[in-house]
């Protein structure tokens, strides 16, 4: 493009706009329902519908093993895939800073063409705005995303009852590790990345191992802690896990350890946690192993009768204590 | 320990010991009570579930140990006067945000328009300094002897930079002599301490030995792992029973008799002893820090005083006895009620490392789970 950097121009509406669309965008996630260009897209669905949306507005937009583009795709197909949904159609809504540069933006709808076709999702509408420097941190993605529901399924915490099993799909606290990395200037091992992935195909295998699943979650913000914490207050129940079952890479600890964090309030953006009845445990997690992204998965506790509502932990010395619901923003100690 | 245990072994060893410390504890005929004096600390034993697995025989107590709970309200109310100045930016670290003061709190004065930064470290205002020229930074210096020396570094480094606008509003406190309050204090009961980690990784080990030997009461340094806490206890036990008072240290291989000479120096560079007030404990002399005359220019209550009226309100919120192991947070009428982390009445539920924080964060006189 003549100008390497976005300009209101190509907010505007005119040929500029055009040429943003046709330049960049199209060449990276075009195809045949969003070439039409029209005001919306017509698609077609099976039966009953998933629906989502969310909104990235990540900083740093580019950390290891990832972009906020990879973000956006991955974090709508897991939330449908989680109501147990098959993700068939996404919209992509960016607000972009003026000033931001064009290779950027490319390098980040790239990886959202990469995200969707290995999640065999559509970007099937979208809009672009521009606003003035110092409007917006560089980019903002809002998506929204439509899936046909897995027939058969039945997604709620009102299902979790005591004795079921708790699985999780792998180590914990990857992706918060790597955007604080990549905020404070840390300098980490390449193998800590975020874990930001598409999950829907791990889950569908899961929910074909195993109807009866009464709950999948990915443990994004507020992390494993949040999740359990929600599921336990929904369903009346307690929930007890065993420290020495969740998996966390020593590096992801080293910065716990450093800044004060526990892993199990960090967010997650390929992880996924599942409730199933203890006689399905085998077949989802032999589900969940066919997937590259369920290698290590494994049970981390079960549900109580005992202490409903809320999380209990065994700690690696065999104490016992609780997991509390995260309280708003983590904030490091003071040494 | 050389070799790192596996998970199994470790709870086998953790187990083992528990059961030596019950079993020693049992023939002094008492109950032990052991204090820690490091927020880091409380949140390893609450985190490990700790001290619901020690015997009956012995329990373990919070002291004065997370830096943002022992700050009194006078600092708080001073810092919010000056936060409310159009010409100064401060710069804290986060936990202190929610911290009350008299009137108000800092997030009250940001939420006002005050400009306050969070940062991570103290050297992190430097750059903030550089960037407002026309400001006044305050960094809000609080901490023990282990944050002493960062914040003395960045007043050095600001000295060379020819920095002129960077100031600290200083709340360094420093262990031993709170130590020497509580083994006074008629109502504070302790058989033994475990002594901070970090903060003996800067001072070494003597520097307790003056109250542990006047006093006559145990102290073990340890680390933060469970079994390494568990293993300070032991000796604690073990110092009871043998009527011994000693200063040992279960750290070695981070902590050295000596400390760190390099830290300890660029602290007494900027700083000296003064008097200071601790949150429910009064002025306890010489537990502070102030600047040396050569560096008072940077120390905003030098440079630009200001009064403030600090008028402690009543509540039943009763961090003064918490902090000096008298009760524990269960006893306060308002834990989990009306006091929680996310609208705190006392500054024990604010910071991450309080003791009232801890309590209700893993659990203790809250919840089924852990009794
Ligand atoms: S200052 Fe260091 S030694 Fe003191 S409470 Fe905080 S972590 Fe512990
Ligand atoms: S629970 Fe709250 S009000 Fe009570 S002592 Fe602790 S901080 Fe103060």
């Amino acid at each position: 493009m003549a100008n390497d950097r976005v300009t209101l121009a190509h907010g505007a509406g005119g040929k500029v706009s055009q040429e943003l669309m046709e330049q960049v965008i199209l060449p990276a996630y075009g195809n045949p329902v969003l070439n039409t260009l029209h005001d919306g897209a017509l698609v077609k669905m099976s039966g009953e519908v998933a629906f989502t949306t969310d909104s990235y507005v990540v900083q740093p937009l580019f950390f290891a093993g990832g972009n906020i583009g990879k973000l956006a795709i991955c974090g709508t197909v897991n939330d449908l895939a989680m109501t147990g949904a098959v993700p068939r159609y996404i919209s992509v809504g960016m607000i972009i800073e003026e000033g931001f540069p064009i290779k950027d933006l490319q390098t980040i709808v790239t990886t959202m063409r990469k995200m969707a076709d290995e999640a065999g999702v559509v970007i099937a509408t979208g809009d672009t705005k521009v606003v003035e420097k110092g409007k917006a941190d560089g980019i903002f993605i809002n998506t929204a995303g439509i899936g046909d529901k897995i027939p058969g399924t039945d997604i709620s915490p009102l299902n979790v009852k005591p004795g079921m099993k708790v699985i999780l799909s792998g180590y914990i606290g990857d992706h918060a590790a790597a955007i604080m990395a990549g905020r404070h200037n840390i300098n980490l091992p390449a193998s800590v990345q975020t874990d930001c992935a598409p999950l829907n195909k791990m889950t569908k295998a899961m929910l074909e191992a195993a109807p009866d699943i009464a709950v999948l979650r990915d443990p994004t913000r507020g992390g494993v802690a949040a999740v359990l914490n929600e599921i336990a207050v929904a369903s009346k129940c307690g929930i007890l896990i065993d420290e020495d079952d969740i998996p966390i890479h020593p590096e992801v600890q080293g910065v716990c350890d450093m800044l004060g964090f526990d892993p199990l309030y960090l967010a997650n953006e390929g992880k996924c946690v599942a409730f199933v009845p203890a006689e399905s445990a085998e077949k989802v997690l032999k589900a969940m192993r066919t997937s590259p992204y369920g290698q290590e998965a494994r049970i981390i506790g079960e549900v109580t009768a005992e202490a409903p509502g809320t999380v209990g932990l065994r700690t690696g010395i065999g104490g016992i204590r609780v997991v509390d619901m995260p309280l708003g923003n983590i904030v490091p100690r003071i040494c | 320990m050389k070799e790192k245990l596996t998970k199994a072994e470790e709870r086998e060893f953790a187990q083992e010991l528990v059961q030596k410390i019950g079993e020693l504890a049992a023939t002094t005929g008492r109950k032990l009570r052991f204090m820690e004096v490091c927020g880091t600390h409380t949140v390893a034993i609450f985190r490990a579930g700790l001290r619901q697995m020690l015997p009956e025989t012995v329990e373990l107590v919070s002291g004065p140990g997370c830096p943002v709970c022992v700050t009194p309200d006078d600092y708080m109310d001073k810092a919010i006067a000056y936060a409310q100045r159009d010409d100064v930016i401060i710069a804290t670290f986060g936990d202190m945000l929610k911290v009350p003061g008299s009137k108000s709190s800092l997030n009250e004065a940001k939420t006002g328009g005050a400009d306050i930064r969070i940062v991570y470290s103290p050297m992190d205002s430097i750059a903030i300094a550089k960037d407002n020229p026309d400001k006044k930074v305050i960094f809000l210096a609080v901490g023990f002897e282990t944050t002493a020396p960062t914040a003395a570094a960045t007043v050095l480094a600001a000295e060379q930079q020819g920095i002129t606008n960077l100031f600290m509003l200083s709340a360094q406190k420093l262990v031993p002599p709170v130590m020497e309050v509580l083994l006074n204090d008629e109502e504070v009961h302790v058989d033994g301490f475990i002594l901070p980690g970090h903060v003996s990784v800067v001072t070494g080990t003597g520097v307790y030995k003056p109250v542990i030997e006047k006093y006559h009461v145990p102290g073990v340094v340890t680390g933060f792992e469970p079994v390494q806490i568990l293993r300070g206890l032991y000796r604690l036990v073990q110092q009871v029973v043998k009527g011994e008072a000693k200063v040992e240290n279960e750290y070695t291989d981070v902590v050295k008799p000596e400390g760190n000479p390099v830290s300890m120096a660029i602290t007494n560079k900027v700083y000296e002893p003064c008097d200071t007030g601790w949150r429910g404990m009064g002025v306890v002399p010489l537990s502070g820090l102030k600047m040396r005359d050569e560096y008072a220019r940077f120390d905003i209550e030098e440079v630009l005083p200001v009064e403030v009226e600090t008028i402690t309100k009543k509540t039943a919120c009763r961090c003064g006895e918490v902090l000096r192991g008298i009760v524990t947070p269960k006893e306060c009428p308002l834990f989990g009620k009306a006091c929680v982390p996310t609208h705190a009445i006392g500054p024990c539920m604010v910071s991450v490392e309080g003791v009232c924080a801890a309590w209700y964060k893993y659990g203790q006189g809250r919840f089924a789970y852990g009794k």
